[in-house]
């Protein structure tokens, strides 16, 4: 490891590198079939561990909502708090015990 | 898969802790023309773990009790050199309205152009819930003990500091809860385009020092505002707060049932009693009866 003076960390938003998905006891799983695209879950992650995800083929409830950006759960990184499932207006989201 | 927030994930603060919403929010406003200037606190040690950082703008941290003074600072020098760039202080409850409160109390009588956001978990949650000023009454912590000598916990009630910034004729001043996301981005673009010294009070939940379930964390401090325990309101100029949402004025209980540093308060309904008065005493203050 490279020290470098006064502790100067040389490259913004280097904790990428920290997986911190490990950490996760459950996880959430987005039903795309529920999912109005409201983007709460999006507004509301901690991490931030949910994207956006233009012009995607993901299913939707309707053809008009296929159109939107989607909410995708990048699991390199959720930790598994579940406040998306809990703010989840429609319940599209589950939650199920990780297996590793 | 985009990653366009000015805050990066990997950082290590609890699941379920409220602040990274708080901050990625701000950041995304503030956009990257910001510098970010942090007080000792969990937002600083968990996002800073040597040689890695969740910031993708330029941060400094310094101690609990300087940020405001160092923000000062920067905010001379830009003026010097002639830029300009948003300055804004992220201090925990205790950074500010216990240790920090001299510097900050400083910086916006002095007239700097500086942004200090307090994001408060209402208590020492870093260095193991120890009470803080802002630790509200009835609240349990590991220097607020309950027990057959102290039922209440915490017996003293929460410092003001949004008032005290307010009384001390800052140029803008607002409560914020997240969970109320539209009022929350109002809030701070509006701060962000005044001039002169601002402040923002952010209420976080902190799971670990709350005893609540994580994924409840938003729900939780939605309570907060919607028992009326804590009001959404802006101030500038020293002027009269103005409240900018009208509760639904719930059940305090709801608030304090869903944590486990309230369980207490549950057997002694006198304690809840009095959270109540205080509760209708401020909302009267400010023209509300309830």
């Amino acid at each position: 490891m490279k020290i470098t003076r006064g502790a100067v960390v040389e490259e913004a938003g280097n904790s990428i590198e920290n997986k911190t998905g490990t950490w996760r006891t459950f996880k959430p799983i987005i039903d795309y079939n529920k999912c109005i695209r409201c983007m709460v879950c999006w507004e509301f992650c901690p991490e931030p561990s949910i994207y956006k995800e233009d012009g995607s083929e993901k299913p939707a409830p309707n053809e008009a909502l296929k159109k939107l950006p989607v909410p995708v759960i990048d699991y390199d990184y959720c930790k598994g708090c579940g406040i998306c499932v809990n703010e989840c207006p429609v319940k599209a989201i589950e939650f199920v015990k990780e297996v590793k | 898969m985009k990653n366009d927030w000015l805050f990066a994930p990997g950082h290590g603060l609890c699941a379920g802790c409220a602040i990274p919403i708080i901050v990625k929010h701000i950041l995304a406003i503030s956009g990257e023309n910001t510098i970010v200037v942090n007080a000792t606190g969990c937002l600083e040690v968990a996002t800073t773990e040597y040689p890695r950082t969740a910031w993708r703008v330029p941060w400094v941290h310094v101690a609990f009790e300087n940020a405001a003074a160092v923000a000062s600072g920067i905010e001379a020098a830009m003026k010097k050199k002639g830029e300009k760039a948003n300055i804004i202080c992220f201090g925990g409850d205790g950074g500010t309205a216990d240790i920090g409160i001299q510097a900050l109390s400083g910086m916006v009588e002095r007239g700097h152009n500086v942004l200090y956001v307090m994001y408060d978990n209402e208590a020492y949650m870093n260095t193991g819930i120890q009470r803080s000023g802002a630790t509200p009454y009835g609240a349990w912590t590991t220097t607020s003990e309950v027990g057959k000598a102290n039922p209440i916990g915490n017996a003293r009630p929460k410092k003001p500091v949004a008032e005290i910034m307010v009384a001390h004729r800052a140029s803008y001043v607002a409560t914020v809860n997240v969970a109320f996301i539209r009022d929350f981005k109002k809030k701070v673009e509006k701060a962000l385009k005044t001039e002169g010294p601002r402040f923002i009070h952010a209420i976080s939940t902190c799971p670990t020092g709350w005893r609540s379930d994580p994924s409840k964390s938003i729900e939780i401090i939605k309570l907060a505002t919607e028992t009326g325990l804590f009001p959404l309101w802006e101030s500038e100029n020293g002027e009269e707060i103005k409240i900018t949402y009208k509760p639904k004025f719930l059940p305090v209980e709801e608030y304090l049932k869903a944590q486990g540093r309230f369980r207490h308060l549950l057997k002694n309904p006198e304690y809840i009693e009095k959270i109540k008065e205080d509760i209708k005493q401020w909302w009267r203050r400010h023209g509300v009866e309830i």
